[in-house]
């Protein structure tokens, strides 16, 4: 039984990481329309960002943390700017190739200057030992990380009047344009939130895995499919979504098989999507 | 739009002739001879997408997946199974089509990025699996794929494939100039619309998507023809990548662009890969750069482009000679 405890332990940490990329891209889904296929990518250079300022600067790990997340929400502003802008009004899938196209650029970016995969250490190396539950100090700090940005983000758009304004317009985008909320500016804080998300996701989870140039590609297929699964838009969709996949993976790695653990992943969604078209919280129609 | 469409036809068959003289006239080397090859063959499969994404616009992001179906068929048929090479090319492309009205089943309930993301991760389940089930795909090793007699020569599956590609055109080109190809764009405008005036969108939908698995069916059995040997990286998700930017590119709903953006775009690539040589890496860098700068541009692709620079010209004429244009 405890081999199962610590499963659903494992699958909460996947989940974690899962949840706060997922947010990022339901948020710019819900709010301007665009499959952002490119935000496995940000996270990807999240964590090395990390690795630089960690390790080459010599910075302790939680000012780290702090400084990748504000240098990713500016990189994401940027990418809005550039990228998604100019694109705004066009068909959806115009969208797509252009993010199809920043991932090229990002990956081959990273690859030119660091071809090798990079680790970074453990802030601390401990393990606790709990009614027969083995936990690392770095997969608590995940959970406990994950859930303090859920937190935050719902504190943001409950209480502020910019988050207020992000949640007008992910409701009725002409509506929020008719009372004065500028569409400019909410597209920027949007992706500067959603890339810190990922950034946030990428520090969590940088030091329990190798850093590598492709590290967001099958990620960010899952993050779409929790999106997709939570229906588009939906944030509470989102975190339900990421958490169950997290703990699905986690459970068939150990009761089935790990060649196959991506198959089931995307064989459920299939089947949710054929049974309920929008998603299971019934997101926006498409 | 028709006299458009007709001025791209003649430039199209022009082009073609141009093709058919190329080995013959020997002015091109052997290996520039097999990327031609491999051009027209991908050509093929972005028409195929071109049916379904560019006139019934539904974004399936499974044609690698269907690719790599057809060219397994195929293999297995003709070197396993041991069949003659027209029949196995005809269950290969049947089979890929059964499996696209499956899939087409459960995916085509949904619509616009929720059918990309399921046909997406069809295809991503498709290449796990031909990635792990060994006794399939022949895995890492791959397996060998027999030609016959008649194609062993460069130029003779040269020239096979470029007849292939001229049927596919001629098939496409009689589907959406029939009442079926209005409906496929009536569902692309407007779904609802064209419920209400008696359009069964849905087996329309099925439909069209079968008609373009059976097409890549044939371009999937093509490449492993050419290959001379199949493995599992054929079932990638990133060929649906490709295809899309090669049809998005060459522009979307036209009969020109797939084949002017495939051949572009396989071209361009080649050619970067051959003069940067260290740096051959890069080319992607610029790729993608690419990619962002024209779809941001040229929303319409590069057949598009052209269309709208035609008109602009003309424009000008007209108004220097002071008529009315139009």
């Amino acid at each position: 039984m405890s081999f199962f405890f610590n499963q659903v332990v494992i699958g909460i940490q996947l989940g974690s990481q899962y949840v706060l990329v997922a947010l990022g891209l339901t948020l710019i889904f819900g709010i301007l329309d665009i499959s952002h296929f490119a935000h496995g990518h940000m996270y990807m250079i999240g964590a090395y960002l990390l690795y630089v300022v960690m390790v080459l600067a010599g910075i302790n790990y939680w000012l780290a943390l702090i400084i990748v997340m504000a240098g990713l929400a500016i990189a994401g502003v940027f990418v809005e700017r550039l990228v998604y802008k100019p694109l705004r009004g066009q068909p959806h899938i115009n969208g797509f190739i252009a993010a199809i196209g920043l991932i090229l650029v990002l990956e081959t970016f990273v690859r030119g200057i660091e071809p090798e995969a990079l680790r970074i250490s453990k802030p601390i190396e401990k393990t606790f030992h709990f009614a027969g539950i083995t936990m690392e100090a770095q997969r608590l700090i995940v959970i406990v990380g994950a859930i303090v940005m859920i937190i935050l983000l719902h504190l943001f758009i409950k209480r502020t009047r910019m988050g207020t304004a992000i949640e007008a317009m992910a409701q009725d985008r002409e509506g929020a344009a008719l009372v004065g909320i500028s569409v400019n500016k909410m597209a920027a804080l949007t992706f500067a939130i959603a890339t810190a998300l990922a950034a946030a996701a990428a520090g969590l989870m940088a030091p329990m895995a190798f850093i590598a140039p492709t590290m967001g590609s099958i990620l960010i297929l899952k993050a779409f499919v929790i999106v997709v699964i939570g229906g588009l838009g939906s944030m509470k969709g989102a975190i339900v979504g990421g958490y169950l996949l997290g703990i699905m993976e986690a459970l068939a790695i150990a009761y089935i098989s790990s060649a196959y653990k991506d198959v089931f992943a995307f064989g459920i969604l299939i089947l949710i999507l054929a049974v309920r078209p929008t998603g299971l919280f019934g997101g926006r129609e498409a | 739009m028709a006299k458009y469409g007709k001025a791209a036809f003649v430039l199209l068959i022009i082009g073609v002739a141009v093709l058919l003289g190329l080995p013959q006239l020997e002015l091109i080397s052997q290996a520039t001879l097999n990327i031609f090859t491999l051009g027209i063959i991908w050509s093929i499969a972005t028409m195929s997408l071109n049916l379904v994404l560019g006139y019934t616009g539904q974004a399936s992001l499974a044609h690698g997946a269907f690719l790599g179906i057809g060219a397994y068929t195929f293999g297995i048929m003709a070197q396993r199974v041991g069949m003659n090479f027209w029949l196995s090319l005809l269950i290969a492309c049947l089979m890929t089509a059964i499996l696209g009205f499956l899939v087409g089943l459960p995916s085509l309930r949904s619509k616009g990025p929720y059918f990309a993301i399921v046909t997406l991760c069809f295809n991503v389940i498709i290449f796990k699996v031909f990635e792990n089930w060994t006794w399939l795909s022949g895995g890492y090793q791959g397996q060998k794929v027999p030609r016959p007699s008649f194609l062993t020569e460069r130029w003779a599956r040269y020239y096979f494939a470029l007849v292939m590609l001229i049927l596919v055109i001629l098939v496409v080109r009689q589907i959406v100039k029939s009442l079926l190809g209005s409906s496929f764009i009536a569902i692309r405008s407007n779904e609802n619309l064209a419920e209400s005036v008696g359009i069964k969108s849905f087996s329309t939908k099925l439909l069209s998507l079968t008609v373009s698995c059976f097409i890549v069916g044939l371009a999937g059995s093509l490449l492993a023809l050419q290959n001379g040997y199949l493995d599992y990286t054929i079932t990638n998700y990133l060929y649906s990548f490709y295809l899309l930017i090669y049809l998005l590119i060459g522009g979307v709903a036209s009969l020109a662009g797939p084949v002017v953006g495939t051949f572009g775009l396989y071209f361009l690539l080649w050619q970067l890969e051959k003069t940067m040589g260290e740096f051959s890496e890069f080319r992607w860098l610029m790729f993608g750069l690419l990619l962002i700068v024209v779809i941001i541009y040229f929303p319409m692709g590069i057949v598009g482009g052209a269309k709208r620079f035609w008109e602009w010209i003309k424009k000008k004429y007209y108004s220097r000679r002071g008529e009315v244009y139009g």
